[in-house]
């Protein structure tokens, strides 16, 4: 068994699309219209055979109190994984994205914490042991 | 009622001071992760709010809303009292 497909609730899936691809670099991997929204999914540009993200539309009423508790502790629900925290973190701020976090190390890891703009924290990892 | 002594006395509500006073306006979610890597403390993030409660409530932690998300900050000055109620002497402790 292997993980093939993540997804990620936001609130507007072409805005989402927009930022998955042209601010963090992903590529569209699909996109099929099913009535109202579509199943679109985002796959790394390193690994396009890899896991797939799908944006997912944050209709369902369950979604606003369970993103907004996230939203208000600060929890990044979703991480990705980068070989150097704080060259993205540069490349990204060059791009106006708010971060809410900048990188920190913690040792092992360093991490830092960025606003999607579709109601998500997402957290930037790179381990140490592999840059 | 908690008053600063108090607050103060909890050494992982001190270790939260330590790691807040590191990086201004930090998430719940920030300072959990430090308290985990920096300190091994894997208090949950319910218990690391209610030591944030302690400390907001004696004026130790601040707290601002920045858009949907609370950032805390570290406020030193009600220390101030201590050294105003036992003022520090000047030049070297008599031994």
């Amino acid at each position: 068994m292997r993980i093939n497909i993540l997804g990620i609730l936001v609130d507007d899936q072409q805005k989402a699309l927009r930022f998955y691809t042209e601010v963090l670099g992903f590529q569209k991997k699909t996109e099929m219209p099913m009535g109202e929204f579509s199943w679109l999914t985002v796959v790394s540009s390193e690994d396009p055979d890899g896991v797939e993200l799908s944006l997912e539309p944050a209709q369902h009423p369950a979604v606003k109190p369970f993103r907004d508790a996230l939203m208000a502790d600060g929890i990044p629900w979703t991480s990705f994984a980068v070989d150097n925290a704080q060259a993205e973190y540069e490349k990204l701020k060059a791009k106006d994205v708010r971060f809410l976090q900048p990188p920190v190390d913690h040792g092992t890891v360093v991490t830092a914490v960025l606003d999607d703009t579709c109601g998500n924290l997402i957290q930037i990892c790179e381990e140490k042991d592999k840059s | 009622m908690t008053d600063i002594y108090r607050a103060l006395a909890d050494p992982t509500r001190r270790i939260i001071l330590d790691e807040l006073s590191k990086r201004e306006g930090q998430t719940l979610f920030e300072l959990c992760g430090r308290l985990a890597m920096a300190h091994k403390l894997t208090s949950s993030r319910q218990a690391v709010s209610q030591h944030l409660a302690v400390l907001e409530e004696v004026g130790l932690v601040r707290t601002e809303r920045q858009g949907r998300t609370k950032l805390h900050w570290f406020d030193g000055s009600p220390l101030k009292t201590i050294v105003t109620r036992w003022p520090i002497p000047e030049g070297k402790p008599r031994s």
